[in-house]
């Protein structure tokens, strides 16, 4: 479509247009509004060189041969953090009683809260599908022979965080305080006690006493959202570190022989 | 860094050239200040953590106060059936602190066992053995039989199939006055029901199983 003419304007009337690198003076709020994300990062990466820290991060070579597969260690770090993040939320409703309170706060979240079904069922099944996936990550791991030197200590520590998994979803299993937490957990310390000379005092430690008591869903609700989330976030930190700074395995099936370009150059 | 492999190992800051040594001083001033610091930051991170651990660790040495539960008159327990009864064993936490117990009197035809002297009446517990699930009795099968990994037990609560490790623990039983029994502390028995302080589920007592498994403070009879 043909444009209309601008009406014509005596040229002392019209603004100069900026030089190159000169703003003309005036910094319009739009300018401004423009520029503050970027100034507000410079501020802070003046500060602290946080930019450097993120490139080092993200900004890795991979080889050759990377595929899906390599997703399964993010995808099971998002399934933590999504236990973490609709756990603190569960916690503002739950109350670790002994005397029907847990239940009956558990029946509130379900029944009355809003969305509370669906915060609480994405903790349930989260919790399985973090389990799935931590040993979807591990077999690749396995397969693809990516435990081996120099990222023995990555696998420990990938194993200590499996142990913690479990953990969580054994101490988890307790705090709706229904029938089947109740009886899963009286077989769960039990199997824990089966281990000789050191298994009755682990089961003594676990329920606070000799006996399942009051204090045993106190003690497991404790160690549910304190203890083992604060030892897996740390973990998942050393984890992460030792990825970016040993770098990631090429899969089983790429070869390593030089680009036939470098060889050539070689000759 | 050549003197610090040098041969001299002598205790004197000195006699290791060490620059601003004083006369007959063997730990340099940085080594000293290095090491209280190092102490200072030792006592206080013990300082909170053995106390909480101490905390969270307690409970396995504090004995537990047993009480008596009245499970009924004298005259409700025959001396060749079970009768179910319902005692608070935990009290303070309302009906997870109820167990079923099985009673029944004494009987010098079937409890011919030499560990047995004074037990008025006899009181089985209905925790399985081998896991801690609800055993039941079947009268009709003359066994205590276990729903979740299928455990069998005789008349005298000893194992006859299943997994469990040991037979099904008792409780020390007595009459009270107005000939009410009452159910006390709970005890382990092995094989030949020998009496033991009381164990958790899974944890066999016959040969080495005694030693593997000890008894612990919390719980001691």
């Amino acid at each position: 479509m043909p444009k209309l003419p601008a009406p014509p304007i005596p040229s002392a009337l019209k603004t100069a247009p900026p030089r190159p690198g000169e703003t003309n003076g005036k910094v319009t709020p739009v300018d401004a509004a423009a520029e503050a994300g970027i100034n507000v990062v410079d501020w802070v990466d003046e500060r602290t060189s946080l930019s450097g820290a993120a490139r080092w991060m993200m900004f890795r070579k991979v080889p050759r041969g990377t595929n899906w597969f390599y997703t399964l260690g993010s995808a099971t770090m998002i399934a933590f953090l999504n236990q973490a993040v609709t756990g603190v939320f569960l916690a503002m409703y739950y109350r670790p009683d002994a005397n029907g309170g847990a239940y009956e706060s558990i029946r509130y979240i379900t029944n009355d809260v809003f969305l509370g079904a669906f915060v609480r069922g994405m903790h349930k099944w989260g919790a399985s599908v973090m389990v799935v996936l931590v040993f979807m990550h591990m077999g690749r791991t396995f397969f693809f022979g990516a435990y081996k030197y120099p990222r023995e200590l990555n696998w420990v520590i990938g194993v200590v965080l499996l142990i913690l998994t479990m953990v969580m979803g054994f101490t988890g299993y307790l705090l709706p305080f229904d029938e089947r937490a109740y009886w899963a957990t009286i077989v769960g310390v039990n199997i824990n006690g089966t281990g000789p000379l050191l298994g009755p005092y682990l089961s003594d430690f676990l329920r606070a006493g000799p006996e399942f008591g009051a204090d045993t869903l106190s003690r497991f609700y404790a160690i549910h959202m304190l203890l083992v989330p604060g030892a897996i976030a740390a973990l998942i930190g050393a984890h992460l570190y030792l990825v970016a700074k040993l770098g990631t395995t090429a899969p089983p099936w790429m070869k390593s022989e030089p680009k036939p370009e470098l060889r050539k150059s070689e000759a | 860094m050549a003197d610090k492999h040098a041969k001299n190992h002598s205790r004197y800051t000195a006699d290791r050239l060490v620059p601003g040594a004083f006369e007959g001083e063997t730990v340099t001033r940085r080594r000293f200040m290095t090491g209280t610091a190092h102490t200072a930051g030792a006592i206080a991170a013990a300082a909170f953590t053995l106390p909480a651990l101490g905390f969270a660790i307690g409970p396995i040495f504090k004995e537990t106060q047993h009480h008596w539960a009245k499970a009924g008159a004298e005259d409700m327990f025959p001396d060749d059936n079970y009768v179910p009864v319902v005692v608070t064993l935990t009290p303070g936490i309302g009906e997870i602190g109820k167990s079923t117990v099985y009673v029944r009197k004494h009987n010098d035809q079937i409890d011919t066992d030499k560990y047995d002297k004074t037990t008025p009446f006899i009181a089985i517990t209905s925790r399985c053995a081998h896991l801690g699930c609800s055993v039941r009795w079947v009268e009709a099968a003359d066994r205590f039989i276990c729903p979740c990994h299928g455990g069998v037990y005789d008349f005298l609560g000893v194992r006859v199939a299943g997994p469990p490790v040991r037979p099904l623990d008792r409780f020390l039983t007595r009459v009270n006055g107005q000939g009410v029994v009452e159910i006390g502390p709970r005890f382990s028995v092995n094989s030949e029901l020998r009496r033991f302080s009381p164990r958790d589920p899974g944890e066999p007592l016959d040969g080495i199983g005694q030693y593997l498994y000890p008894s612990r403070p919390s719980e001691r009879i």
